[in-house]
């Protein structure tokens, strides 16, 4: 096992499952950016690639087992279903049920923690899955730096 | 349980913020709270290093690495000793990688049970004047406005850690040849621990290891089998006693007359808070074997009679003591007036002074000519003679110790006159394993919990005058134990 890397942003997880793993220090109160990430259906307000998003079977979307269906900005379908959300930890997992990036045992966590010295916010982001071992390494890049790290520049911006 | 918790984001890599916080004993170097550090034993990555530190205002204090990971970028400590009512203080230091910059993010937390009265002022204390001032304190050193201190001089007495002081025969001899001196104290390697010494147990298999009856001290050597004290350090690959342990032992090899030692801990006890430490060193050993010599060897009964031969000696007062609490009629023999009295006091049925009383002729006499069941002897040459005279028919005569010299050839054949068992046990084959070990020290322990047992406060010899207890033991003019104190 290898320790998370600045920039590679791919580390092996358990069981050699692909890792990816991105970080992110937002200005702003932890309080407020949990306020806008705990809603697992407002990926198309705060993340520049999700055009829109719904809760399917019309549960509410802070209930642990919901499903969101959303749409990407290029077309493509996803569907995740919240495992885990805490208030408390300020930490959200969910797995991915349907994509068209080919991934399988998807599970992700977005995690924020406060940073006390300058009352800004510790974000981190990891995903686990499986994947065609030809498409691992384009896969953590497009996951890491175009979705994770993408949403998390997207929202550093709203508190400039 | 009070939690504080800072964390703080540091402009550099990771790596580098790691590299500075991962040395547990670096603190002196970059906290300006810390005046000057050291590990007490070891490394300090070590699971388990303690680190001993001087803050600016002089307090001293100890804290303990309970975990690392270069994985996950992380330790956690706990306060060993502090000036302050830190209570139960265990702290976490956590790095976590900022991936869009060459950033860090470093979070500093703990738990403890402060007294409430004093919560707050604590908790601005650990959270300003620990974690945050370093977070300032690594920042300038990062940003190079400060330069890291250097480290700062040790005092000259830490050089001398690798010798201790003991008791050295330099050739078999008589208890003139054991001679205080400075020897070499190895650091603990694989499966070793050392250990501090606060008492050490005089046995008479001492006074055979200097003499050279028993090869168990091969000169220049350090008798002693037996003492108590506290873990200072512990080697690799040791489960189950750590730094900070009060515990005794009583097992070769030999080297107990000494300061401190290293050695495997297999079979150490840990002592609990009633069995002090001179009451541990004083009476392990004479316990496993009292309790081995009359539950193992000679299976006592209620109803059995017994005959104890010097019986105000260490083990003596004890198998005295416990034979009788087992429902034993007990004769006991010893050499004057103030060691009877002593024995008395302690519930033997029938004294005897061997030294002007014929004792086979008095236990008959008491018995109806039957003699006793059991005989427990240790002086050997002068007593084994009128042990197989005292002994019933279908008797024991156990025979553990040559005080008085060896017994010399024993013709077997004349054993039939009484159907006589003789038995001649070795302390090691009964206490040689923690189970056997064990079951003989919670019973004794037990014994002595439940009053069954009182012991005599051992005779106390400086550690450099381990000859004058030899001298006196030989001369038989000590009653119960015997400790040195280092």
């Amino acid at each position: 096992m290898t320790a998370p890397k600045m920039t590679g942003l791919k580390t092996t997880g358990t069981n050699n499952m692909p890792r990816v793993y991105v970080s992110s220090v937002i200005p702003a109160p932890a309080a407020e950016v949990w306020r806008i990430i705990r809603d697992f259906n407002a990926l198309p307000v705060w993340t520049p690639f999700v055009a829109d998003s719904r809760i399917e079977s019309n549960m509410a979307p802070d209930q642990i087992g919901c499903i969101r269906n959303f749409r990407l900005k290029d077309g493509g379908v996803i569907r995740e279903k919240l495992l885990a959300l805490s208030d408390y930890d300020l930490s959200c997992s969910y797995a991915m049920l349907e994509s068209p990036m080919g991934v399988a045992d998807y599970i992700a966590t977005l995690a924020l923690t406060p940073v006390t010295e300058t009352n800004a916010t510790f974000a981190e982001w990891t995903a686990d899955f499986q994947c065609a071992p030809e498409r691992e390494a384009a896969l953590v890049a497009q996951i890491g730096q175009g979705v994770f790290q993408a949403a998390f520049t997207a929202l550093k911006q709203r508190f400039r | 349980m009070t939690r504080v918790y800072a964390s703080t984001v540091l402009d550099a890599p990771l790596d580098r913020v790691w590299q500075i916080l991962r040395d547990f004993n670096g603190h002196d170097r970059w906290h300006p709270a810390i005046a000057q550090s050291h590990i007490e034993q070891g490394a300090p990555d070590r699971i388990g290093a303690v680190r001993n530190f001087r803050l600016q205002d002089g307090a001293v204090l100890r804290e303990q690495l309970l975990s690392m990971s270069d994985m996950a970028h992380e330790f956690r400590y706990c306060l060993l000793s502090s000036p302050l009512p830190l209570m139960g203080y265990v702290a976490k230091v956590r790095l976590r990688p900022v991936t869009d910059g060459s950033q860090c993010f470093w979070e500093w937390s703990s738990k403890f049970t402060p007294p409430p009265y004093r919560e707050a002022e604590l908790v601005t204390l650990v959270r300003d004047g620990i974690y945050r001032a370093g977070f300032s304190a690594i920042r300038d050193a990062l940003a190079g406005h400060v330069p890291p201190k250097s480290r700062p001089a040790m005092p000259a007495v830490r050089a001398n850690t690798k010798t201790t002081q003991a008791i050295v025969v330099q050739a078999y001899g008589g208890p003139e040849v054991m001679q205080l001196q400075e020897v070499d104290l190895p650091d603990p390697g694989r499966g070793l621990v050392q250990i501090r010494h606060t008492a050490i147990g005089v046995n008479f298999i001492d006074v055979y290891c200097r003499s050279g009856r028993f090869l168990l001290l091969q000169p220049p050597g350090t008798p002693g089998m037996e003492a108590a004290g506290v873990i200072e350090a512990v080697g690799p690959g040791v489960s189950g006693i750590s730094v900070g342990d009060r515990v005794a032992y009583a097992c070769p090899p030999v080297g107990s007359y000494s300061a401190r030692r290293t050695m495997a801990p297999d079979l150490m006890v840990h002592l609990g808070p009633d069995i002090s430490d001179l009451t541990a060193a004083a009476s392990l050993l004479k316990g496993a074997s009292a309790s081995f010599l009359l539950h193992d060897i000679a299976k006592v009964q209620p109803g059995m009679s017994v005959l104890i031969h010097a019986a105000a000696g260490g083990i003596g007062q004890i198998l005295v003591q416990w034979a009788k609490a087992l429902g034993c009629e007990v004769f006991a023999t010893s050499s004057s007036p103030d060691k009877l009295r002593r024995i008395k006091s302690l519930g033997a049925d029938h004294l005897i002074d061997y030294t002007v009383q014929d004792f086979a002729a008095v236990v008959k006499d008491q018995t109806g000519g039957r003699g006793v069941d059991v005989v427990f002897d240790s002086p050997g040459k002068t007593t084994f003679a009128g042990s197989l005279d005292a002994v019933a028919v279908r008797g024991h005569v156990i025979s553990f110790g040559q005080a008085s010299g060896p017994i010399g050839l024993c013709d077997i054949d004349r054993l039939a006159s009484k159907s006589l068992t003789i038995s001649r046990p070795n302390y090691a084959h009964y206490t040689d394993t923690p189970e056997r070990l064990g079951a003989h020290v919670s019973r004794f322990f037990a014994a002595v919990r439940s009053g069954a047992v009182t012991l005599q406060d051992p005779a106390q010899y400086p550690l450099a005058n381990a000859a004058d207890a030899h001298r006196d033991l030989e001369a038989r003019t000590t009653m119960g134990a015997l400790v040195l104190v280092p």
